[in-house]
């Protein structure tokens, strides 16, 4: 990105009328290793040594950030959904929360959250699944699918290498009957998230780019993202 | 069906030949069924000549299939203590598969039940949950990982007596072409998991012997079962009893069908399914 690329991206006149823009900073001490922003829309990756601290900015407020975690040295070995869950006795992650492999290890370990919980059972949009939940007339929209797809190809990784997700300032609550849906978010501008590698981990972003549910407030935005510890 | 070596005349390959063939005809709790129609155990009201799959898979173990679109698959808990892990698997093009978060999050329900579609991440339904009288089923736990069972058990392997779920997964996997890779979150039928309003996962344990549920596929499917405890069961002791597994020809769901325009979501999945299937010429 240029510098005024860059400026472009950040500037909230460019976005929803009242978006407000705040970039906060790392929620972790220590040398930057790395400070990106991800324009709305956008995949991004990076590998997150073991130690080292990823502060996710949620800075327009509400903006979904779908995320997959990868072993580094062997990306067969990939963030599992009901690893996690089982893992933790709880649907929801929190500060605290270990996020687990498919072979029920710790890739990272949430170690600061300024939202209530955050969601990893609503998984990724795409333009296929678009044409279930909002019609076919949907599936010329770019989805998170795409986002991991083009990602995940950088690494030599394909659809096989696509699994359920988290998904960073979104909310999806469970009601008592199993009822569940993506409903209006509990996070705002500045809002961060931060986890802890526990292993060299290959980090996937989506920037999410669905326009049908409120999981950007119908309004995508940027993130930031900063790494944060010896490299 | 172990036996001792004082049992067997196994001398010269003549001996041997005659000791292993004259094991034939026995039966197993847990085996095949070949051809399926000799199964001892046919399901209530099927024409047994439409059987294509009849095996009893044990507690700790793995069954799988490759079955046409519009077979009828009935899952049998019959003791109450079976938890069958599934995964599905477009068999023309196995990258598209099982998603359990389009699973729950498209039709709106986190909770399995009849008229559930298992979704692939393609917009397409894999399978619907056909009948279910059974009710404790969970899409949100997975199965067992190696790393979980070490801990709770003290050991995963599959030649041990506490298998996990996820390496008897990677077997069956293996035995159609498929490597860890091809692994993703599966759903679990006959224990069932509920989340309490903060999040926590309460246990429901299973619903008594003799449930069924019946999966209808709706593609051509490669299916992986892994029958296995559940991850969060939480007696300490490995328990899984024995799980009946029988497939016949049916129809896969269609126009005029109860679940075809069920939902909204439901209706353009089986539409994106209906329209693969009749550009392939299925």
């Amino acid at each position: 990105m240029t510098e005024n690329e860059l400026k472009a991206v950040l500037d909230p006149a460019n976005y929803a009328d009242g978006t407000v823009f705040d970039l906060a900073g790392p929620l972790a001490d220590g040398e930057i290793a790395l400070d990106e922003i991800v324009p709305a829309r956008a995949p991004w990756s990076a590998v997150v040594r073991a130690g080292q601290v990823l502060t996710i900015v949620d800075v327009g407020g509400n903006q979904s950030g779908d995320c997959l975690l990868y072993n580094a040295r062997d990306t067969a070995e990939r963030y599992s959904v009901p690893d996690t869950i089982a893992g933790a006795g709880n649907l929801y992650v929190r500060a605290g929360t270990v996020l687990r492999s498919c072979l029920g290890n710790p890739l990272a370990t949430v170690v600061a959250n300024e939202i209530d919980r955050q969601d990893t059972i609503g998984g990724a949009c795409g333009k296929e699944s678009n044409s279930l939940r909002y019609g076919h007339h949907t599936t010329a929209e770019h989805g998170c699918r795409e986002n991991f797809l083009a990602e995940a190809s950088k690494y030599g990784m394909g659809a096989r290498d696509i699994v359920s997700n988290l998904n960073w300032f979104m909310n999806v609550p469970v009601e008592a009957d199993g009822t569940l849906g993506i409903v209006n978010g509990i996070s705002g501008p500045g809002k961060r998230v931060a986890i802890r590698a526990e292993t060299d981990i290959l980090v996937l972003v989506s920037n999410c780019p669905q326009l049908n549910n409120p999981c950007n407030d119908f309004n995508p935005t940027p993130l930031r993202m900063i790494i944060t510890g010896p490299a | 069906m172990a036996t001792r070596a004082g049992q067997h005349v196994t001398d010269t390959v003549g001996n041997a030949r005659a000791d292993a063939r004259a094991r034939a005809g026995q039966l197993a709790d847990a085996m095949p069924y070949v051809p399926a129609a000799s199964t001892p155990y046919p399901p209530p009201g099927v024409d047994t000549s439409k059987l294509t799959w009849a095996e009893t898979v044990a507690g700790g173990n793995y069954g799988h299939k490759v079955v046409a679109r519009g077979t009828r698959v009935r899952l049998e808990d019959v003791t109450g203590e079976a938890c069958a892990h599934v995964l599905l698997y477009n068999a023309l093009e196995p990258w598209e598969r099982l998603n359990v978060a389009d699973t729950v999050k498209i039709p709106w329900q986190a909770y399995l039940g009849a008229g559930h579609p298992l979704l692939s991440g393609d917009g397409r339904v894999l399978a619907t949950i056909a009948s279910d009288d059974s009710g404790a089923h969970d899409a949100l736990c997975g199965t067992s990982s190696g790393c979980a069972n070490r801990a709770k058990y003290g050991g995963s392997a599959p030649q041990g007596p506490s298998p996990s779920g996820r390496e008897l997964f990677t077997l069956a996997a293996a035995k159609h072409g498929l490597g860890p890779r091809d692994l993703p979150p599966s759903v679990s039928f006959f224990k069932g998991v509920r989340v309490e309003p903060d999040g926590a996962l309460a246990w429901g344990g299973g619903a008594g012997p003799g449930k069924a549920v019946e999966l209808l596929a709706e593609l051509p499917l490669i299916i992986l079962i892994a029958n296995v405890p559940h991850p969060v069961d939480p007696r300490p002791g490995y328990t899984c009893g024995p799980l009946r597994v029988h497939a016949w020809r049916s129809a896969p769901t269609a126009a005029g069908d109860r679940f075809w325009d069920a939902t909204p979501e439901a209706h353009r999945a089986y539409l994106n399914s209906a329209d693969y299937c009749a550009a392939r010429g299925l």
